[in-house]
């Protein structure tokens, strides 16, 4: 099995070079003069509807879907869980299906909890 | 007498190996499979491309690109190398190291999820026991590339595309994730190689609510219309790759397709049986089920009108996600029903479940005009 993750991070390695080279080639290209490169005030401005953009983007915003994100912390740890139940629900039987309901309706009262309280809308 | 301590050095290293290090022939099936899945796709995308546009042309009563070599092949070619000589603009506001590290990393998590997708019994990188987690895993890091692009650039468009993309991610991962689990209650397993194995009756039969959950949110998640509002052109421009040129805007082109195509082939692989079909080769109806569902996504993307955001996040949290909940313990049930294998009965009642469902639960819900309410 170990072998297996051994390739896998090989190719990893090749991926990662590989896209690295994707980026680089452009840059030889320049140095090549084969890509042009004639950077000038406005071309390297912002674009934004041809007016200067105001102030800086870097700025705090209303960050909406943080209730998301929290729910969606909750429930894809509950679903990672699921996993190993489903690949050994044969040979688990019944019991772990009411055992794995119980768990999965724990976390559904705070979903439902969640819906109530309008945290699921969009505003 | 260095150069006699340095081989014997060697030969005691050598005789120091695990016994159970890999031979050559794993090196070879290293070697052979990393060139072929860079190939593959390479080469899918530039059909995708080819198809995206050609299709795309025709429903919408046009020719689409039919210059470039006989109807038009050569046209992904020409783009790429059109795309290769550009000029490559990056704004003096950007944070400059992130704005090109930013393609790297939304790309090479892409290609990864190939490694543990089979292409015929047995030929496939490597056959993790633990498949669909990996594909889990790796496929929602390119999300981390886009959002890097958008907050790079110094655009407040950007800014906006990438923080939809993530709360879309976010939102669509969860039902796809829970449609999968259904797959693998059925199967027993979670090697591709397995669930293919296992597809007498292909799962898009035995799981159908579970398909079109799947289906829905993998296209929300690889922000293919009707869901593309990170990129919605008439909103926010072109959403975090408006400041990007030359070949990194090709990079963010290549990861879009290449993740459409990684969609396809997963779809391909744990609903509609993968490489199994009569008559023609493996690997070929392997490409050939990845290319139909790929023109699913496209037909999807010429029929639909884009959705509202509130609308997009109201349909995974209020609509995919309980279903998804209910489909995954039906079928746990059924399993424990018939053990060995789900009957055709099966398929039967999980058709009438699908369709019931997918009414009852719509009546919650009145899209159209006016927000979503329930």
């Amino acid at each position: 099995m170990l072998a297996n993750y051994g390739l896998i991070g090989l190719f990893f390695i090749v991926v990662v070079l590989f896209s690295l080279s994707m980026v680089i080639i452009p840059i030889i290209l320049r140095l090549l003069k084969i890509v042009p490169s004639h950077p000038n005030p406005i071309k390297n401005s912002i674009f934004e509807c041809g007016v200067e953009t105001i102030g800086k983007t870097w700025v705090q915003f209303n960050f909406r879907y943080y209730f998301y994100a929290l729910i969606f912390l909750a429930l894809d740890v509950l679903v990672v869980f699921l996993y190993p139940w489903a690949v050994q629900l044969r040979e688990l039987g019944l019991t772990s299906l009411i055992v794995v309901f119980i768990l999965v309706f724990i976390v559904l009262i705070g979903y439902i909890y969640a819906w109530k309280k309008k945290v699921l809308e969009w505003k | 007498m260095a150069i006699i301590d340095l081989v014997i050095n060697r030969r005691l290293s050598l005789a120091a190996l695990p016994p159970d290090w890999p031979g050559n022939n794993y090196w070879w099936h290293w070697l052979f499979f990393t060139i072929v899945l860079i190939a593959f796709v390479l080469v899918m995308v530039m059909g995708a491309i080819y198809i995206e546009r050609r299709a795309m042309g025709r429903m919408q009563s046009r020719l689409g690109p039919n210059r470039t070599g006989p109807f038009g092949l050569l046209q992904p070619v020409a783009d790429a190398v059109k795309v290769m000589l550009k000029e490559n603009i990056v704004p003096d506001n950007a944070d400059k190291i992130v704005h090109w590290l930013a393609p790297v990393i939304a790309f090479a998590p892409v290609l990864m999820i190939f490694a543990v997708v089979p292409f015929q019994n047995g030929a496939l990188l490597a056959d993790l026991n633990i498949g669909i987690l990996y594909i889990v895993a790796i496929s929602s890091i390119s999300t981390v590339g886009v959002f890097m692009a958008g907050w790079s650039s110094g655009n407040k468009y950007s800014l906006l595309g990438a923080m939809r993309n993530v709360a879309a991610v976010v939102s669509y991962e969860i039902p796809l994730v829970l449609s999968i689990v259904g797959v693998v209650l059925v199967a027993g397993s979670m090697s591709l190689n397995t669930i293919v194995l296992k597809q007498d009756i292909p799962f898009i039969l035995l799981q159908p609510l579970g398909f079109l959950i799947f289906f829905a949110a993998a296209c929300a998640e690889i922000n293919r219309s009707p869901f593309d509002l990170m990129e919605a052109d008439s909103e926010i421009v072109a959403g975090f790759h408006t400041e990007y040129s030359g070949m990194k805007f090709a990079m963010f082109y290549l990861v879009e397709y290449a993740e459409a195509i990684a969609m396809s082939a997963i779809i391909t692989t744990i609903f509609l049986g993968g490489w199994r079909g009569p008559l023609l080769p493996p690997w070929l109806w392997f490409i050939v089920k990845t290319f139909i569902v790929f023109f699913v996504m496209v037909w999807t993307r010429t029929t639909l009108p884009r959705v509202r955001i509130d609308q997009l996040m109201a349909l995974a949290w209020k609509f995919l996600f309980p279903l998804a909940l209910i489909n995954l313990f039906v079928t746990a049930v059924q399993v424990l029903v018939w053990p060995d294998a789900l009957p055709w009965t099966a398929v039967y009642i999980n058709i009438a479940i699908m369709i019931i469902l997918i009414f009852l639960w719509s009546r919650f819900f009145k899209l159209g005009w006016g927000r979503v309410e329930i």
